[in-house]
């Protein structure tokens, strides 16, 4: 193929209908990008687009099947992530590639040149995260750092080897409004040394507020190649998703009923080195209400939601009663049992059983709450597949789940798909309590508002619902009322409609009310 | 009297030490190799017929590093090519190595052994009770100390022994990073099977210089154990085996004086001491955290 000189020669990065496929199913597409120098290109899509996929084939993790790759016009092949960095492309990874049990200096040494002496590495960190406004003590261990500073670590050891391309796979999705900001001012510095950076993303007015070009993916496709300030925040979610997002109804007023969930003075020591301490907790959530927790991930979400589940019990009975009663120190089924409903953060492994098919899930999770219905046999316990199959069925059909087969293992759905399963597990039972722990974290755009509306739907048939969310957008579409979480101390909660963005952000960041003093900006309007 | 009772705490800790710090290496990168007793006896019986054949103790050493190396490849293999479970796979290692150990050695039974002679390093093994007892000990003590201070570098000071522990922190990670994982496990395996064997030699060449069958009579679980509660750090490891060797060495000089405690007690000692130690030398857990591989045990599969 005779390449014109011309295109690849103004373009730092250029692919050509790129290509992977696992077994039959090809994550991405015929694939063509193009990215120039100083460019701030963002790579939209939803879940399962193969955002990540060409990411990896990009920084040399996985290997293209089909297609070419074009750096400073030249084909390359990108072997490992060891010649990716040779060429000048940097990544940040969207869940972090950092060793705990190492220093911030040993983490970044790793992939740098092993003849740099630690404490030069150390030295050099320290001084290239001042300068990026991105501070570090690079003689802390990874394990003792927020998720924000394991950003830092990521960034500045990208930087360290001076690329030309820094690829941010989902970086704001940890931060709070104000650690965004810093990251889009040291993104902008980047930018006017002439470096490039491919943004992944799916927060479009993050993507129309910093980036210069957006390539949209869909089902492995590029569906869309323009200039997102020319665009809306809606045509851009339509070339994401294919069709309109169906937004969320809900009534603006609602009747608050009693209060089924009150939490006084919890207070939880921390159970691991890594986990954080909860401290004088207190909350009420009445029928009809949903209580969105917002905060930044790693402040004591977790925690909190292990005590309100009953997964590990609180010492003081009396300081968690659901439904009236004083459960603090009943486990999770004695919780069931009582009406209550949970979903836990994590879909594999904690909230379904990968391996597993979805009844047999359904069963683990209900044995207790619905033993009439599910186990016969009295003491013999004897499985009732029937019974359980067609719960599975109607969920699948109430919440719009999309698998293959009659009843797929857990894993072999996509993620989207699979919290809607979870989700319905709980909400098939008209639970009285339902808490979730991250309903809608990586689902696509089209489950999360499945997922939103369900919640909604449920409060306002007279449910108490808690919502913890590190989404923004998530938590003023669902909430009646906002609180708080930052380091084990939970904020007084706040009427939804009182709240601005910048409010929050203070709130995340520890500061409490009277401190709020308006100088940071928040990132632009909120598109409701 | 005393500088007797010293020596054989040397010689009892000494091959414990060697096979911990192999160990050591082997877990740090994530590997959990259980067949450290196979490796050891399968040291033993190379090094015991390699010093046989030739006349040579050295060469038997050799063939005794050799032997163990090898032996650890198989379980390398196996776990880290074909990803068999390594806690089954290890077991297996030692019930493959004390059977196969026995067999090669049947020729070996009864016959007198080639000692492995000290070095005496000048000077310094004039110095009064130290000098005899330190510097006039065979090459399998040097090396036992050089282990744990050339170990200790490796891990702690080296880019190459950063790499090994952040696979052995985050396999995926370490991939990810283009650490080649599998590679650097294989030749961590074989380093943790070369110091067993090693171990397995002074068994046979220095404490008793003879092949008797199970001559590794539980050391190598004692190794493997004092890995763990030295929670993966070479000195403290050290201070492990020779707690263990001069407890065990005492008790049996207390069982021959006959004081009034069942013999017994006396045996479960070194053990209990042992543990007690090394539990109170590791209370804090967040260094135990840190220093425990987090990827131990974990096959790795490269999705590729």
């Amino acid at each position: 193929m005779s390449e014109a000189r011309g295109p690849e020669a103004g373009s730092l990065l250029k692919v050509r209908s790129l290509t992977k496929y696992f077994g039959t199913f090809a994550a991405c597409n015929g694939i063509d990008l193009s990215i120039g120098p100083g460019e701030i290109h963002a790579l939209l899509g939803e879940n399962g687009a193969g955002k990540s996929t060409l990411v990896k084939m990009l920084f040399g993790v996985l290997q293209p099947s089909e297609g070419r790759i074009f750096w400073d016009g030249r084909p390359v092949s990108i072997g490992s992530p060891g010649e990716a960095r040779t060429l000048g492309i940097g990544m940040v990874f969207q869940h972090f590639s950092l060793f705990e049990a190492l220093t911030v200096a040993e983490n970044i040494a790793l992939s740098l040149d092993p003849k740099i002496p630690l404490a030069k590495i150390a030295e050099e960190a320290e001084s290239l995260s001042k300068a990026y406004g991105l501070p570090l003590d690079p003689h802390a261990h990874v394990a003792d750092l927020s998720v924000g500073e394991r950003q830092r670590i990521e960034i500045v050891r990208a930087l360290l080897q001076n690329p030309k391309l820094i690829i941010l796979d989902e970086p704001t999705s940890v931060l709070t409004p104000q650690e965004a900001d810093k990251l889009f001012e040291t993104l902008f510095k980047l930018k006017a040394e002439g470096r490039s950076v491919l943004y992944i993303s799916h927060r479009l007015e993050e993507v129309q507020r910093i980036c210069d070009r957006a390539t949209v993916l869909r089902h492995g496709k590029v569906t869309g190649d323009c200039d997102p300030r020319q665009e809306t925040p809606a045509s851009l979610a339509r070339m994401m998703v294919g069709s309109d997002v169906a937004g969320v109804h809900r009534d603006s007023t609602t009747d608050l009923g009693s209060a089924l969930v009150q939490v006084q003075n919890l207070s939880v020591p921390a159970r691991t080195p890594f986990s954080v301490t909860l401290k004088d907790i207190a909350l009420e959530v009445r029928a009809g209400e949903v209580l969105a927790i917002a905060g930044v991930a790693g402040n004591g979400q977790g925690e909190l939601f292990d005590a309100l589940s009953g997964e590990y019990p609180v010492g003081n009975d009396e300081a968690i009663r659901l439904c009236s009663k004083a459960v603090g120190r009943t486990g999770i089924n004695g919780r069931r049992l009582l009406g209550a409903g949970f979903v836990p953060e994590e879909r594999h492994g904690h909230a379904a059983v990968s391996d597993m098919a979805l009844s047999d899930n359904l069963l683990l999770s209900r044995s207790q709450s619905d033993r009439s219905l599910f186990l016969a046999g009295g003491l013999l316990s004897v499985i009732r597949h029937d019974a359980i199959r067609a719960t599975a069925r109607r969920i699948c059909a109430a919440m719009d789940v999309r698998k293959s087969g009659d009843d797929p293992a857990a894993g072999s759905l996509s993620g989207g798909n699979l919290q809607k399963f979870i989700i319905g597990r709980e909400l098939d039972r008209k639970p009285a309590v339902l808490v979730v722990n991250q309903p809608t974290w990586g689902v696509d755009a089209g489950a999360a508002s499945r997922i939103r509306q369900a919640l909604i739907d449920l409060a306002r048939a007279g449910s108490a619902v808690i919502v913890i969310s590190q989404d923004l957008d998530e938590i003023f579409e669902v909430a009646t009322n906002i609180a708080v979480i930052s380091e084990g101390r939970l904020s007084k909660p706040y009427p939804a409609g009182d709240l601005t963005l910048e409010k929050i952000g203070l709130l995340m960041g520890g500061i409490h009310d009277s401190t709020a003093h308006s100088g940071a900006t928040a990132g632009g309007v909120h598109a409701h | 009297m005393i500088e007797a009772i010293l020596l054989t705490i040397i010689t009892a800790a000494t091959p414990l030490v060697i096979a911990a710090m192999g160990e050591l290496v082997t877990e740090r990168a994530g590997v959990l190799n259980l067949g450290v007793e196979g490796m050891m006896i399968m040291g033993a019986v190379c090094a015991f017929a390699g010093a046989q054949l030739t006349g040579l103790p050295l060469v038997g050493l050799v063939a005794g590093i050799v032997g163990g190396a090898l032996f650890s490849l198989l379980f390398g293999f196996l776990t880290l090519t074909l990803v068999t479970n390594q806690v089954a796979t290890g077991l297996a290692l030692t019930l493959l190595g004390l059977g196969l150990s026995g067999q090669l050695g049947e020729a070996f039974v009864g016959i007198p052994g080639v000692k492995l002679a000290p070095i005496v390093i000048p000077v310094l093994s004039d110095i009064p009770v130290v000098g005899p007892l330190l510097f006039r000990q065979d090459i399998t003590f040097y090396l036992s100390i050089a282990l744990v201070i050339g170990v200790n570098w490796f891990l702690f000071r080296s880019r190459t022994g950063l790499k090994l522990r952040a696979i052995g922190d985050n396999h995926g990670s370490a991939h990810a990073l283009g650490i080649s994982v599998i590679r650097t496990r294989y030749l961590a395996v074989m380093f943790g099977g070369a110091c067993a064997g090693l171990a397995g030699a002074q068994l046979s060449l220095v404490y008793t210089p003879q092949w008797v069958e199970n001559m590794s009579a539980g050391r190598g679980w004692i190794a493997l154990a004092l890995v763990v509660f030295a929670s993966w750090r070479p000195w403290r490891v050290l201070a492990g085996g020779y707690i263990f060797g001069a407890v065990g060495i005492l008790q049996l000089h207390a069982q021959a004086f006959g004081i009034g405690v069942p013999s017994q007690f006396l045996s479960m000692l070194p053990y209990a001491v042992t543990i007690v130690v090394l539990i109170i030398i590791s209370h804090n857990r967040r260094t135990t955290l840190i220093n425990t591989p987090a990827c131990l045990g974990k096959p790795f599969v490269p999705d590729r």
